[in-house]
Protein backbone atom coordinates (compact mmCIF):
# COMPACT_ATOMS: atom_id res chain seq x y z
CA UNK A 1 0.00 0.00 0.00
CA UNK A 2 2.87 2.17 0.78
CA UNK A 3 4.72 1.73 -2.00
CA UNK A 4 1.86 2.50 -4.09
CA UNK A 5 1.26 5.73 -2.50
CA UNK A 6 4.91 6.27 -2.92
CA UNK A 7 5.09 5.61 -6.88
CA UNK A 8 1.20 7.79 -7.59
CA UNK A 9 3.01 10.60 -6.03
CA UNK A 10 6.34 9.88 -7.63
CA UNK A 11 3.98 10.33 -11.18
CA UNK A 12 2.51 13.29 -10.18
CA UNK A 13 5.52 15.35 -9.30
CA UNK A 14 7.76 14.41 -12.02
CA UNK A 15 6.50 16.52 -15.52
CA UNK A 16 4.68 13.98 -17.72
CA UNK A 17 6.69 13.85 -20.21
CA UNK A 18 7.09 10.46 -22.89
CA UNK A 19 10.51 10.07 -24.75
CA UNK A 20 11.54 13.33 -26.47
CA UNK A 21 13.98 14.66 -29.23
CA UNK A 22 15.74 17.96 -29.33
CA UNK A 23 17.56 19.20 -31.63
CA UNK A 24 19.70 21.96 -33.34
CA UNK A 25 21.54 23.10 -36.13
CA UNK A 26 25.48 24.62 -36.55
CA UNK A 27 24.19 26.89 -38.76
CA UNK A 28 20.51 27.37 -40.45
CA UNK A 29 21.53 30.03 -42.98
CA UNK A 30 23.34 29.07 -45.69
CA UNK A 31 24.24 32.12 -48.10
CA UNK A 32 25.13 31.03 -51.98
CA UNK A 33 27.59 33.20 -53.04
CA UNK A 34 30.10 33.24 -56.25
CA UNK A 35 32.41 30.81 -54.66
CA UNK A 36 30.16 28.92 -52.78
CA UNK A 37 31.21 25.22 -53.53
CA UNK A 38 29.09 23.39 -51.03
CA UNK A 39 28.66 23.38 -47.31
CA UNK A 40 29.11 21.23 -44.15
CA UNK A 41 26.07 21.32 -41.77
CA UNK A 42 26.55 20.09 -38.59
CA UNK A 43 22.96 18.36 -36.83
CA UNK A 44 23.13 17.54 -33.25
CA UNK A 45 20.71 17.31 -30.33
CA UNK A 46 19.59 14.97 -27.30
CA UNK A 47 16.97 12.49 -26.44
CA UNK A 48 15.45 13.56 -22.91
CA UNK A 49 14.30 9.49 -21.61
CA UNK A 50 10.93 9.29 -20.08
CA UNK A 51 12.03 9.25 -16.28
CA UNK A 52 9.48 6.60 -15.01
CA UNK A 53 10.26 4.52 -17.91
CA UNK A 54 13.94 4.90 -17.59
CA UNK A 55 13.22 4.24 -13.39
CA UNK A 56 11.27 1.10 -14.30
CA UNK A 57 12.88 -0.33 -17.82
CA UNK A 58 13.98 -3.29 -16.90
CA UNK A 59 17.89 -4.05 -18.15
CA UNK A 60 17.75 -7.50 -19.34
CA UNK A 61 15.19 -6.14 -22.27
CA UNK A 62 17.23 -4.48 -25.12
CA UNK A 63 15.21 -1.74 -26.82
CA UNK A 64 17.00 0.53 -28.61
CA UNK A 65 16.37 3.92 -29.98
CA UNK A 66 17.40 5.08 -32.84
CA UNK A 67 17.38 8.45 -34.47
CA UNK A 68 16.33 9.29 -38.34
CA UNK A 69 17.74 13.00 -39.84
CA UNK A 70 15.90 14.05 -42.26
CA UNK A 71 16.73 17.38 -44.82
CA UNK A 72 14.47 18.21 -47.56
CA UNK A 73 15.17 21.11 -49.84
CA UNK A 74 12.34 23.06 -51.97
CA UNK A 75 9.96 21.27 -53.24
CA UNK A 76 9.60 21.70 -57.52
CA UNK A 77 7.92 20.40 -60.46
CA UNK A 78 9.94 18.06 -62.51
CA UNK A 79 9.47 16.16 -66.05
CA UNK A 80 11.75 13.51 -66.30
CA UNK A 81 12.27 12.22 -70.20
CA UNK A 82 13.49 9.00 -71.42
CA UNK A 83 15.83 8.47 -74.39
CA UNK A 84 15.21 6.07 -77.47
CA UNK A 85 16.94 5.33 -80.58
CA UNK A 86 14.91 6.73 -83.61
CA UNK A 87 16.40 6.57 -87.07
CA UNK A 88 19.76 6.26 -85.25
CA UNK A 89 19.82 9.38 -82.95
CA UNK A 90 19.02 9.04 -79.72
CA UNK A 91 16.08 11.55 -78.43
CA UNK A 92 14.08 12.25 -75.66
CA UNK A 93 10.57 10.24 -76.59
CA UNK A 94 8.81 9.95 -73.38
CA UNK A 95 8.44 11.95 -70.16
CA UNK A 96 6.31 12.50 -66.70
CA UNK A 97 5.52 15.14 -64.95
CA UNK A 98 6.27 14.81 -60.80
CA UNK A 99 4.59 17.62 -59.25
CA UNK A 100 6.28 18.15 -56.13
CA UNK A 101 9.72 16.73 -55.85
CA UNK A 102 11.94 17.82 -53.29
CA UNK A 103 15.36 19.14 -54.93
CA UNK A 104 17.13 18.12 -52.27
CA UNK A 105 16.79 15.15 -49.77
CA UNK A 106 19.58 13.35 -47.61
CA UNK A 107 18.73 10.96 -44.78
CA UNK A 108 20.92 10.01 -42.37
CA UNK A 109 20.47 7.31 -40.03
CA UNK A 110 22.26 5.30 -37.03
CA UNK A 111 21.28 2.39 -38.39
CA UNK A 112 20.02 1.00 -42.16
CA UNK A 113 16.94 2.75 -43.07
CA UNK A 114 14.82 -0.86 -43.21
CA UNK A 115 16.28 -2.64 -40.11
CA UNK A 116 15.25 0.68 -38.34
CA UNK A 117 11.50 1.75 -39.09
CA UNK A 118 8.79 -0.34 -40.42
CA UNK A 119 7.42 -0.13 -43.75
CA UNK A 120 4.48 1.67 -42.39
CA UNK A 121 5.91 4.35 -40.17
CA UNK A 122 8.44 4.88 -43.47
CA UNK A 123 4.92 5.66 -45.51
CA UNK A 124 3.63 7.89 -42.56
CA UNK A 125 6.22 9.75 -41.87
CA UNK A 126 7.49 9.60 -45.59
CA UNK A 127 10.93 9.43 -44.67
CA UNK A 128 12.84 7.54 -47.01
CA UNK A 129 13.43 9.40 -50.41
CA UNK A 130 11.03 6.80 -52.65
CA UNK A 131 8.10 8.09 -50.52
CA UNK A 132 9.19 11.70 -50.51
CA UNK A 133 8.80 11.56 -53.82
CA UNK A 134 6.11 8.97 -54.40
CA UNK A 135 3.93 9.45 -51.62
CA UNK A 136 2.69 12.92 -53.22
CA UNK A 137 1.54 11.80 -56.32
CA UNK A 138 -1.81 10.49 -55.03
CA UNK A 139 -0.26 6.55 -54.36
CA UNK A 140 -0.26 5.63 -58.05
CA UNK A 141 0.82 2.45 -59.18
CA UNK A 142 1.35 3.12 -63.07
CA UNK A 143 4.47 1.05 -62.95
CA UNK A 144 5.68 3.47 -66.12
CA UNK A 145 5.72 6.27 -63.48
CA UNK A 146 7.70 4.38 -61.18
CA UNK A 147 10.13 3.35 -63.67
CA UNK A 148 10.57 7.15 -63.86
CA UNK A 149 10.65 8.21 -60.50
CA UNK A 150 13.35 5.58 -60.35
CA UNK A 151 15.45 7.47 -62.39
CA UNK A 152 15.04 10.63 -61.20
CA UNK A 153 16.56 9.17 -57.73
CA UNK A 154 19.23 7.18 -59.69
CA UNK A 155 20.12 10.74 -61.61
CA UNK A 156 19.49 12.94 -58.36
CA UNK A 157 21.81 10.54 -55.94
CA UNK A 158 24.94 10.64 -58.56
CA UNK A 159 24.78 14.07 -58.12
CA UNK A 160 24.68 14.02 -54.41
CA UNK A 161 21.21 16.43 -54.10
CA UNK A 162 19.87 12.50 -52.98
CA UNK A 163 21.70 11.52 -49.87
CA UNK A 164 21.45 8.33 -48.38
CA UNK A 165 23.70 8.34 -45.15
CA UNK A 166 23.32 4.62 -43.15
CA UNK A 167 24.97 4.80 -40.01
CA UNK A 168 25.89 8.43 -40.30
CA UNK A 169 23.89 9.67 -37.21
CA UNK A 170 26.52 8.95 -34.21
CA UNK A 171 24.60 8.41 -31.03
CA UNK A 172 26.55 8.12 -27.89
CA UNK A 173 25.19 6.85 -24.81
CA UNK A 174 21.74 7.14 -26.05
CA UNK A 175 21.36 10.61 -25.41
CA UNK A 176 23.22 12.69 -27.62
CA UNK A 177 23.43 12.26 -31.40
CA UNK A 178 25.17 14.30 -34.05
CA UNK A 179 25.26 14.01 -37.66
CA UNK A 180 27.42 15.58 -40.40
CA UNK A 181 25.42 16.34 -43.63
CA UNK A 182 27.67 17.63 -47.17
CA UNK A 183 24.73 20.08 -49.35
CA UNK A 184 26.40 19.99 -52.47
CA UNK A 185 27.41 23.45 -54.62
CA UNK A 186 24.48 22.50 -57.18
CA UNK A 187 21.61 24.19 -53.82
CA UNK A 188 18.07 25.46 -55.25
CA UNK A 189 17.13 28.33 -53.06
CA UNK A 190 14.31 28.32 -50.65
CA UNK A 191 14.03 26.88 -46.85
CA UNK A 192 15.28 23.10 -46.37
CA UNK A 193 13.04 21.77 -43.57
CA UNK A 194 14.95 19.35 -41.78
CA UNK A 195 13.28 16.54 -39.42
CA UNK A 196 14.60 14.56 -36.68
CA UNK A 197 12.63 11.38 -35.42
CA UNK A 198 13.17 9.63 -32.53
CA UNK A 199 12.59 6.03 -33.47
CA UNK A 200 12.07 2.54 -31.61
CA UNK A 201 10.55 -1.04 -32.26
CA UNK A 202 10.47 0.07 -35.76
CA UNK A 203 7.97 3.41 -34.80
CA UNK A 204 8.46 6.98 -34.80
CA UNK A 205 8.36 8.03 -30.77
CA UNK A 206 9.14 11.42 -30.86
CA UNK A 207 9.99 14.31 -33.65
CA UNK A 208 11.60 17.47 -34.32
CA UNK A 209 11.60 20.09 -36.73
CA UNK A 210 13.56 23.14 -38.03
CA UNK A 211 15.18 24.77 -41.01
CA UNK A 212 17.98 25.89 -42.94
CA UNK A 213 17.34 28.64 -45.07
CA UNK A 214 19.43 28.45 -48.33
CA UNK A 215 19.29 32.14 -50.16
CA UNK A 216 21.66 33.50 -52.67
CA UNK A 217 23.78 36.25 -51.56
CA UNK A 218 25.61 39.23 -52.57
CA UNK A 219 26.61 39.90 -56.40
CA UNK A 220 24.70 36.31 -56.97
CA UNK A 221 21.06 37.48 -55.13
CA UNK A 222 21.26 40.87 -57.24
CA UNK A 223 22.06 39.14 -60.32
CA UNK A 224 19.24 36.53 -60.05
CA UNK A 225 16.53 39.25 -59.13
CA UNK A 226 17.28 41.33 -61.61
CA UNK A 227 17.22 39.24 -64.16
CA UNK A 228 13.76 37.77 -63.16
CA UNK A 229 12.60 40.67 -61.71
CA UNK A 230 13.61 43.37 -64.88
CA UNK A 231 13.91 40.87 -67.51
CA UNK A 232 14.54 43.92 -69.62
CA UNK A 233 16.93 46.25 -67.71
CA UNK A 234 18.45 42.82 -66.86
CA UNK A 235 19.02 41.87 -71.13
CA UNK A 236 20.22 45.68 -71.25
CA UNK A 237 22.94 45.21 -68.34
CA UNK A 238 24.31 42.29 -70.23
CA UNK A 239 24.68 44.63 -73.61
CA UNK A 240 26.09 47.02 -71.91
CA UNK A 241 28.85 44.36 -70.05
CA UNK A 242 29.45 42.96 -73.52
CA UNK A 243 29.81 46.71 -75.61
CA UNK A 244 32.08 48.00 -72.78
CA UNK A 245 34.28 44.92 -71.91
CA UNK A 246 35.09 43.81 -75.58
CA UNK A 247 35.43 47.78 -76.48
CA UNK A 248 36.94 49.03 -73.31
CA UNK A 249 39.78 46.14 -73.62
CA UNK A 250 40.69 46.07 -77.49
CA UNK A 251 41.08 49.89 -76.60
CA UNK A 252 43.64 49.08 -73.71
CA UNK A 253 45.44 46.43 -76.27
CA UNK A 254 45.57 49.50 -78.67
CA UNK A 255 47.20 51.54 -76.26
CA UNK A 256 49.66 49.38 -74.62
CA UNK A 257 50.71 48.53 -78.20
CA UNK A 258 51.11 52.17 -79.29
CA UNK A 259 52.70 53.55 -76.18
CA UNK B 1 38.45 28.53 -58.60
CA UNK B 2 35.25 27.36 -58.18
CA UNK B 3 32.25 30.19 -58.84
CA UNK B 4 28.51 30.04 -58.83
CA UNK B 5 27.00 31.13 -61.82
CA UNK B 6 23.47 32.37 -60.58
CA UNK B 7 21.00 31.86 -63.97
CA UNK B 8 22.74 28.68 -64.81
CA UNK B 9 22.32 27.49 -61.52
CA UNK B 10 25.86 25.16 -61.40
CA UNK B 11 29.28 25.65 -59.98
CA UNK B 12 32.29 25.20 -63.01
CA UNK B 13 36.17 26.24 -62.94
CA UNK B 14 36.92 29.92 -63.48
CA UNK B 15 39.85 29.13 -65.16
CA UNK B 16 38.23 26.71 -67.64
CA UNK B 17 35.76 29.18 -68.75
CA UNK B 18 38.33 31.74 -69.30
CA UNK B 19 40.07 28.60 -70.95
CA UNK B 20 37.30 28.39 -73.29
CA UNK B 21 36.85 32.39 -73.86
CA UNK B 22 40.71 32.83 -74.24
CA UNK B 23 40.85 29.67 -76.72
CA UNK B 24 38.22 30.76 -78.94
CA UNK B 25 39.37 34.19 -79.01
CA UNK B 26 42.36 33.50 -79.93
CA UNK B 27 41.31 31.13 -82.90
CA UNK B 28 38.97 34.31 -84.08
CA UNK B 29 42.17 36.55 -83.83
CA UNK B 30 43.75 33.95 -85.91
CA UNK B 31 41.17 33.55 -88.60
CA UNK B 32 39.26 36.87 -88.36
CA UNK B 33 35.62 34.50 -86.97
CA UNK B 34 33.14 35.44 -84.56
CA UNK B 35 33.84 32.19 -82.86
CA UNK B 36 30.43 31.96 -81.77
CA UNK B 37 30.01 28.02 -83.70
CA UNK B 38 32.85 27.21 -81.33
CA UNK B 39 31.51 28.55 -77.95
CA UNK B 40 28.20 27.24 -76.97
CA UNK B 41 28.86 23.68 -78.19
CA UNK B 42 31.92 23.51 -75.61
CA UNK B 43 29.58 25.14 -73.20
CA UNK B 44 27.47 21.97 -73.73
CA UNK B 45 30.58 19.77 -72.95
CA UNK B 46 31.00 21.40 -69.60
CA UNK B 47 27.43 20.62 -68.64
CA UNK B 48 25.99 24.23 -68.75
CA UNK B 49 22.43 23.90 -69.58
CA UNK B 50 21.21 24.50 -73.90
CA UNK B 51 19.62 27.25 -72.87
CA UNK B 52 21.60 29.19 -71.19
CA UNK B 53 24.49 28.61 -73.05
CA UNK B 54 23.00 29.79 -76.27
CA UNK B 55 21.37 33.31 -75.09
CA UNK B 56 25.19 33.38 -73.10
CA UNK B 57 26.85 32.85 -76.29
CA UNK B 58 24.91 35.31 -77.83
CA UNK B 59 25.65 37.99 -75.32
CA UNK B 60 29.42 36.99 -76.27
CA UNK B 61 29.40 37.50 -79.81
CA UNK B 62 27.96 41.06 -79.06
CA UNK B 63 31.51 41.56 -77.18
CA UNK B 64 33.42 40.02 -79.56
CA UNK B 65 32.23 42.05 -82.71
CA UNK B 66 31.99 45.32 -81.23
CA UNK B 67 35.80 46.32 -81.88
CA UNK B 68 35.77 44.56 -85.67
CA UNK B 69 32.40 46.86 -85.86
CA UNK B 70 34.02 49.85 -84.65
CA UNK B 71 37.46 49.88 -86.94
CA UNK B 72 35.31 49.05 -89.99
CA UNK B 73 33.33 51.93 -89.44
CA UNK B 74 36.15 54.18 -89.39
CA UNK B 75 37.35 53.17 -92.42
CA UNK B 76 34.28 53.27 -93.91
CA UNK B 77 33.84 49.64 -95.57
CA UNK B 78 30.01 49.16 -94.07
CA UNK B 79 27.65 49.01 -96.49
CA UNK B 80 25.06 50.79 -94.21
CA UNK B 81 22.29 50.44 -96.53
CA UNK B 82 22.69 46.55 -97.02
CA UNK B 83 23.61 45.89 -93.29
CA UNK B 84 19.80 47.98 -92.63
CA UNK B 85 18.22 46.15 -95.00
CA UNK B 86 19.95 42.74 -93.44
CA UNK B 87 19.32 43.70 -89.76
CA UNK B 88 15.30 44.15 -90.41
CA UNK B 89 15.47 40.82 -91.84
CA UNK B 90 17.56 39.21 -88.78
CA UNK B 91 15.39 40.79 -86.33
CA UNK B 92 12.58 39.02 -88.38
CA UNK B 93 14.52 35.82 -88.03
CA UNK B 94 15.82 36.62 -84.73
CA UNK B 95 11.72 36.78 -83.33
CA UNK B 96 10.74 33.71 -85.04
CA UNK B 97 13.92 31.47 -83.42
CA UNK B 98 13.06 32.78 -80.12
CA UNK B 99 9.65 31.40 -80.69
CA UNK B 100 10.86 28.44 -82.28
CA UNK B 101 13.43 27.96 -79.25
CA UNK B 102 10.24 28.19 -76.54
CA UNK B 103 8.45 25.88 -78.65
CA UNK B 104 11.24 23.55 -78.84
CA UNK B 105 11.85 23.89 -74.57
CA UNK B 106 8.02 22.85 -74.22
CA UNK B 107 8.42 19.96 -76.35
CA UNK B 108 11.58 18.60 -74.50
CA UNK B 109 13.34 18.53 -77.77
CA UNK B 110 15.85 21.83 -77.71
CA UNK B 111 18.81 19.81 -77.23
CA UNK B 112 18.13 17.87 -79.89
CA UNK B 113 17.12 20.55 -82.58
CA UNK B 114 19.97 23.06 -81.23
CA UNK B 115 23.07 19.40 -81.29
CA UNK B 116 21.11 18.57 -84.77
CA UNK B 117 22.00 22.06 -85.91
CA UNK B 118 25.85 21.91 -84.93
CA UNK B 119 26.16 19.00 -86.04
CA UNK B 120 24.84 20.27 -90.20
CA UNK B 121 26.44 23.70 -90.02
CA UNK B 122 29.84 22.54 -88.41
CA UNK B 123 30.07 19.68 -90.92
CA UNK B 124 29.33 21.75 -93.48
CA UNK B 125 31.26 24.52 -93.19
CA UNK B 126 34.47 22.52 -91.82
CA UNK B 127 33.99 20.58 -95.67
CA UNK B 128 33.57 23.87 -97.20
CA UNK B 129 36.56 25.41 -95.34
CA UNK B 130 38.82 22.55 -95.93
CA UNK B 131 38.25 22.28 -99.11
CA UNK B 132 38.48 26.24 -99.76
CA UNK B 133 41.91 25.90 -97.35
CA UNK B 134 43.06 22.79 -99.44
CA UNK B 135 42.88 24.54 -102.57
CA UNK B 136 44.51 27.82 -101.79
CA UNK B 137 47.33 25.65 -100.65
CA UNK B 138 47.43 23.79 -103.56
CA UNK B 139 47.36 27.53 -105.70
CA UNK B 140 49.97 28.79 -103.78
CA UNK B 141 52.05 26.21 -104.28
CA UNK B 142 51.38 26.18 -108.21
CA UNK B 143 50.65 30.40 -108.97
CA UNK B 144 50.01 29.70 -113.12
CA UNK B 145 46.25 27.81 -112.11
CA UNK B 146 43.60 30.88 -113.07
CA UNK B 147 41.62 31.81 -110.89
CA UNK B 148 37.37 31.65 -110.63
CA UNK B 149 35.35 33.84 -111.76
CA UNK B 150 33.70 35.39 -108.59
CA UNK B 151 30.66 37.70 -109.84
CA UNK B 152 28.47 36.21 -111.79
CA UNK B 153 24.44 37.10 -113.24
CA UNK B 154 22.34 35.10 -111.22
CA UNK B 155 18.69 34.88 -110.47
CA UNK B 156 19.11 37.46 -107.83
CA UNK B 157 19.30 39.98 -110.22
CA UNK B 158 15.87 39.35 -111.87
CA UNK B 159 13.53 39.75 -108.80
CA UNK B 160 11.31 42.76 -107.85
CA UNK B 161 11.62 45.48 -105.42
CA UNK B 162 15.19 46.69 -106.60
CA UNK B 163 17.26 49.19 -104.53
CA UNK B 164 20.75 50.77 -105.06
CA UNK B 165 23.55 49.74 -102.68
CA UNK B 166 26.35 52.45 -103.66
CA UNK B 167 28.92 51.87 -101.70
CA UNK B 168 28.59 47.74 -102.72
CA UNK B 169 27.72 49.42 -106.61
CA UNK B 170 24.59 47.41 -106.34
CA UNK B 171 21.21 47.49 -107.94
CA UNK B 172 19.07 44.21 -106.73
CA UNK B 173 16.46 43.37 -105.01
CA UNK B 174 15.98 43.85 -101.58
CA UNK B 175 14.16 40.49 -101.47
CA UNK B 176 17.49 38.08 -101.07
CA UNK B 177 19.44 40.01 -98.32
CA UNK B 178 16.35 40.20 -96.15
CA UNK B 179 16.28 36.17 -96.34
CA UNK B 180 19.70 35.83 -95.80
CA UNK B 181 19.37 38.08 -92.45
CA UNK B 182 16.31 36.35 -91.61
CA UNK B 183 18.52 33.18 -91.83
CA UNK B 184 20.92 34.70 -89.88
CA UNK B 185 18.71 35.82 -87.27
CA UNK B 186 16.79 32.10 -86.66
CA UNK B 187 20.57 30.80 -86.44
CA UNK B 188 21.78 33.67 -84.00
CA UNK B 189 18.70 32.68 -81.72
CA UNK B 190 18.55 29.25 -81.91
CA UNK B 191 22.32 28.48 -82.13
CA UNK B 192 23.88 31.50 -80.28
CA UNK B 193 26.27 32.42 -82.87
CA UNK B 194 26.88 35.73 -85.18
CA UNK B 195 26.30 34.16 -88.26
CA UNK B 196 29.22 35.49 -90.36
CA UNK B 197 30.06 31.88 -91.57
CA UNK B 198 26.64 32.10 -93.38
CA UNK B 199 26.28 35.30 -93.98
CA UNK B 200 29.72 36.42 -95.42
CA UNK B 201 29.97 33.19 -98.39
CA UNK B 202 25.89 34.49 -99.21
CA UNK B 203 27.15 38.11 -99.77
CA UNK B 204 29.64 37.48 -101.78
CA UNK B 205 28.67 34.96 -103.53
CA UNK B 206 24.37 35.16 -103.55
CA UNK B 207 24.73 38.65 -103.56
CA UNK B 208 27.54 39.68 -105.15
CA UNK B 209 28.64 42.14 -102.82
CA UNK B 210 32.43 43.41 -102.95
CA UNK B 211 34.77 41.65 -100.48
CA UNK B 212 36.13 44.76 -99.23
CA UNK B 213 32.62 45.53 -97.44
CA UNK B 214 31.11 42.35 -96.48
CA UNK B 215 33.14 41.86 -93.29
CA UNK B 216 31.97 44.74 -91.84
CA UNK B 217 28.63 44.83 -93.21
CA UNK B 218 28.23 41.27 -92.08
CA UNK B 219 29.87 42.53 -88.31
CA UNK B 220 27.27 45.57 -88.28
CA UNK B 221 24.34 43.16 -88.61
CA UNK B 222 25.76 40.68 -86.18
CA UNK B 223 26.02 43.17 -83.37
CA UNK B 224 22.50 44.67 -83.70
CA UNK B 225 20.71 40.91 -84.22
CA UNK B 226 23.00 39.32 -81.21
CA UNK B 227 22.08 42.28 -79.38
CA UNK B 228 18.57 41.87 -79.99
CA UNK B 229 18.51 38.44 -79.49
CA UNK B 230 20.46 39.17 -75.71
CA UNK B 231 17.64 41.16 -74.77
CA UNK B 232 14.38 39.08 -76.00
CA UNK B 233 16.28 35.42 -74.24
CA UNK B 234 16.55 37.70 -71.04
CA UNK B 235 12.76 38.61 -71.28
CA UNK B 236 11.56 35.38 -72.64
CA UNK B 237 13.48 32.60 -70.77
CA UNK B 238 15.35 34.21 -68.63
CA UNK B 239 18.63 32.75 -69.58
CA UNK B 240 21.40 35.02 -70.23
CA UNK B 241 24.00 33.96 -67.60
CA UNK B 242 26.02 37.69 -66.74
CA UNK B 243 28.76 36.54 -64.65
CA UNK B 244 29.63 33.53 -67.13
CA UNK B 245 29.38 35.77 -70.31
CA UNK B 246 31.94 37.88 -68.24
CA UNK B 247 34.13 35.28 -68.09
CA UNK B 248 34.01 33.98 -71.55
CA UNK B 249 34.51 37.84 -72.92
CA UNK B 250 37.44 38.34 -70.45
CA UNK B 251 39.24 35.15 -71.73
CA UNK B 252 38.29 36.15 -75.57
CA UNK B 253 39.25 39.46 -75.78
CA UNK B 254 42.67 38.26 -74.35
CA UNK B 255 42.72 35.66 -76.61
CA UNK B 256 41.60 37.21 -79.60
CA UNK B 257 44.75 40.04 -78.96
CA UNK B 258 47.34 37.43 -78.77
CA UNK B 259 45.58 35.47 -81.89
CA UNK B 260 45.91 38.34 -84.21
CA UNK B 261 49.73 38.71 -83.37
CA UNK B 262 49.94 34.85 -83.86
CA UNK B 263 48.09 35.04 -87.21
CA UNK B 264 50.46 37.78 -88.66
CA UNK B 265 53.27 35.50 -88.34
CA UNK B 266 51.87 32.23 -89.85
CA UNK B 267 51.42 31.04 -92.71
CA UNK B 268 47.43 31.71 -93.32
CA UNK B 269 46.54 28.72 -95.74
CA UNK B 270 47.93 26.07 -93.79
CA UNK B 271 46.30 27.32 -90.65
CA UNK B 272 42.89 27.32 -92.29
CA UNK B 273 43.34 23.98 -92.88
CA UNK B 274 44.12 23.12 -89.13
CA UNK B 275 40.56 25.94 -88.01
CA UNK B 276 38.64 23.48 -90.40
CA UNK B 277 39.79 20.04 -89.05
CA UNK B 278 39.50 21.33 -85.50
CA UNK B 279 35.46 22.08 -86.83
CA UNK B 280 35.21 19.13 -88.23
CA UNK B 281 36.45 17.69 -84.94
CA UNK B 282 33.80 19.26 -82.67
CA UNK B 283 31.23 18.57 -85.01
CA UNK B 284 31.92 15.06 -84.57
CA UNK B 285 32.09 14.88 -81.10
CA UNK B 286 28.56 16.59 -80.88
CA UNK B 287 27.61 13.67 -83.63
CA UNK B 288 28.82 11.10 -81.82
CA UNK B 289 26.65 12.40 -78.45
CA UNK B 290 23.51 12.04 -80.57
CA UNK B 291 24.84 8.50 -82.10
CA UNK B 292 26.24 6.39 -79.16
CA UNK B 293 23.97 5.22 -76.45
CA UNK B 294 24.42 7.91 -73.42
CA UNK B 295 25.19 6.30 -70.09
CA UNK B 296 21.58 7.60 -68.83
CA UNK B 297 18.73 7.59 -71.00
CA UNK B 298 16.68 9.44 -68.26
CA UNK B 299 17.32 13.36 -67.87
CA UNK B 300 15.22 15.83 -65.41
CA UNK B 301 14.18 19.60 -66.58
CA UNK B 302 12.97 21.16 -64.12
CA UNK B 303 8.95 22.33 -65.11
CA UNK B 304 8.78 26.44 -64.92
CA UNK B 305 12.10 27.65 -65.88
Amino acid sequence: MRVLLLAMLLVSVLPARANEIIGALSQNRVALTANFSGSEILLFGAIRRDPLEAYFEDPTENRPFDVVVVIEGPRQTVAVWRKERRAGIWMNTDSVTLTSVPSFYAVATTAPLGDIITPETDREFRISAPQAIDGTQAHETDPQRQVFSEALQRIREQADQYQSLDRFVFLDREILFRANVRLPANLTEGAYTTRMYLVRDGGVVSQFRTAIFVRKDGLERWIYQLAYDHPFLYGLLALAIALIAGWGASALFRFVRSG
Amino acid sequence: MLIYLPIAEISVNALVLLGIGGGVGMLSGMFGVGGGFLITPLLFFIGIPPAVAVATGANQVVASSISGVLAHLRRKTVDLRMGTVLLVGGLIGSTGGIWLFRWLSALGQVDLFVQLAYVLFLGVIGILMLQESLRAWYRSTKPNVPRRKLHKHTWVHSLPLKMKFRVSGLYISVIPPVLVGMAVGVLSAVMGVGGGFIMVPAMIYMLGMPTKVVVGTSLYQIIFVTGYTTVAHAMTSYSVDVLLAFFLIIGGVIGAQIGTQIGVRLKAEQLRILLALLVIAVCIKVALDLLVQPSELYSIRIVGR
